[in-house]
């Protein structure tokens, strides 16, 4: 269960990045959302054949990992926990799709490849980004922006909810899962019957605990509203920053910039 | 008029499955006085706690805080002024670091700035916990994690402060580092604990509830002494009051 717990403190350590200094943590969490959104959107909307128009995006991560003094190796590992279903979501590509893209040499490379390490290459981005957003702003940060650019309170109130109910839920599989794990001998315990009664005692106790955290908040006088600590406003260098990614990366995805480059320096050495 | 005064009249809770928790319990607690809610388990004692701030709803019955009648309308001030500590503190330390979760109830007041990181070096330094502001709640251990969480109800400034079983759970020396902590509060305290010793340390009135009634209510050294009554409500005495070496009789209670 080592695995669960070391994931819980991972989610915690993330969170801890957003109590930063770096003058990335201190900008108005509105700026650092519509940045990330607009990031995803011009990753999200490359074709599925694109590679190259997708290499120059990781100029945003790298850019934001080194001027927010986060730990890149933490944040690549969070990263790589995706991977995996990534890679099951795109394994059957090369399967269905066989359209010749490219030769080289001998070997045919099929779009189901491409568009397979294109899949990849946007998980990669997008989820990357998403990481950086919270662990330069905070979750609570991150919903305030929301609630303030306008999305109904319910909607983040339920985010920030569902987000404290994955360090509940965590905790108390942690804790049900290692209590059968050393009373099954290292055997499988009655394998799937008693799994299945132990996920239901743990959806009803992770309710009566989230029921208890819902109380204490309530006593100290929780009404539906989250407050995030640093307080900012959206002022010049706000724009500044918005205006000056949203553009970056509006070219990148209007302009093949790798191609044009590629293009000039086959062109000077040929 | 005071906020330091809990009216509790007739109050009776039973639980959707029909169970009586709390049956026709009435009693007045006044400013500064020092109240420990005993009885055995399942006795009715969290339950009658968790009405003094609204966590739960009256059967029947009214509670007041001072002059403020308990109802939906009052609850954000009676919160304000019934400052509650939950048996269990990692229920009640769910923010990202220790600092947050003690800014979290100031927050909640509409306090901005200066005066959250005020209240919060206040409250944590008053618990003797202000080195631990930056460390994340699921770090701390037991006695840290029961200081952090009398921290976050003081940074309200409540009037009366409702614990629950404060002690238990704690090694000795942490158990003795809470009490001296609340001996130095001169809040309206109100606590549910089956530690008798320290009941008999530092509360003056003592109430016995037993399977949801109020069996007693009276000076602590009293009703420690009635042998009848405590069995009857399965307690046993206090060790301080049972000659049990270590123990000193010399307590706030028993003295004359």
């Amino acid at each position: 269960m080592m695995s669960i717990n070391a994931a819980v403190i991972d989610l915690k350590r993330l969170e801890l990045l957003a109590d930063g200094n770096t003058p990335t943590h201190a900008l108005d969490a509105r700026a650092k959302v519509l940045v990330t959104f607009v990031f995803i959107v011009c990753v999200v909307s490359c074709s599925r054949y694109e590679l190259t128009r997708l290499i120059p995006f990781f100029i945003f991560p790298t850019v934001l990992i080194a001027l927010a003094n986060l730990p890149a190796l933490f944040v690549a590992r969070k990263i790589a926990l995706i991977s995996p279903f990534v890679l099951m979501v795109g394994l059957f590509n090369p399967v269905f799709d066989h359209t010749d893209l490219y030769q080289i040499g001998h070997i045919t490379i099929t779009g189901g490849w491409i568009s397979l390490i294109s899949l990849f290459i946007r998980s990669l981005l997008t989820v990357g980004a998403a990481f950086i957003l919270i662990g330069t702003t905070g979750f609570a940060a991150v919903c305030q922006a929301l609630e303030r650019l306008g999305i109904p309170r319910i909607f983040t109130v339920q985010l920030l909810f569902l987000h404290r109910y994955i360090f509940v839920l965590a905790d108390e599989t942690s804790r049900a899962s290692r209590a059968r794990e050393l009373r099954s001998c290292g055997k499988k315990g009655f394998g799937v019957v008693s799994f299945s009664s132990l996920v239901g005692h743990l959806l009803l106790r992770t309710w009566h605990q989230a029921a208890r955290i819902h109380t204490a908040m309530l006593a100290r006088g929780f009404v539906g509203q989250f407050h995030a600590r640093r307080q900012s406003r959206f002022g010049v260098v706000e724009l500044c920053y918005l205006l000056s990614w949203s553009s970056l990366f509006i070219a990148l995805r209007l302009f093949d910039i790798t191609g044009t480059i590629g293009k000039v320096v086959t062109g000077i050495i040929p | 008029m005071s906020h330091h005064i809990v009216e509790v009249t007739h109050l009776q809770h039973i639980y959707p499955d029909g169970t009586i928790a709390i049956k026709d319990v009435s009693f007045c607690i006044t400013h500064g006085e020092s109240v420990a809610i005993i009885g055995a388990n399942g006795a009715g004692k969290s339950t009658l706690l968790q009405h003094l701030n609204g966590c739960l709803e009256a059967t029947s019955g009214q509670i007041r805080i001072g002059d403020t009648p308990l109802s939906k309308r009052t609850l954000p001030d009676i919160r304000r002024t019934v400052g509650m500590v939950f048996q269990n503190p990692d229920d009640q330390l769910f923010m990202p670091t220790v600092f947050d979760d003690v800014a979290f109830g100031p927050l909640n007041l509409g306090l901005e700035g200066m005066h959250v990181e005020k209240r919060v070096t206040e409250a944590l330094t008053q618990v003797g916990a202000g080195h631990l502001a930056t460390k994340p709640p699921y770090h701390l251990s037991g006695g840290e994690k029961k200081r952090v969480a009398i921290a976050t109800v003081l940074a309200m400034t409540p009037d009366i402060l409702v614990l629950d079983e404060p002690t238990s759970g704690l090694d000795s020396f942490a158990r003795r580092q809470i009490m001296s902590l609340l001996k130095e509060f001169h809040h309206t305290k109100i606590f549910t604990s089956h530690d008798l010793d320290m009941v008999l340390d530092i509360c003056q009135r003592t109430i016995i509830l037993h399977e949801g009634a109020i069996m007693a209510d009276g000076p602590t050294g009293e009703i420690f002494q009635n042998d009848d009554l405590l069995a009857t409500c399965h307690l046993e005495k206090p060790f301080a009051l049972q000659g049990c070496p270590g123990h000193s009789r010399d307590t706030d209670a028993t003295k004359p």
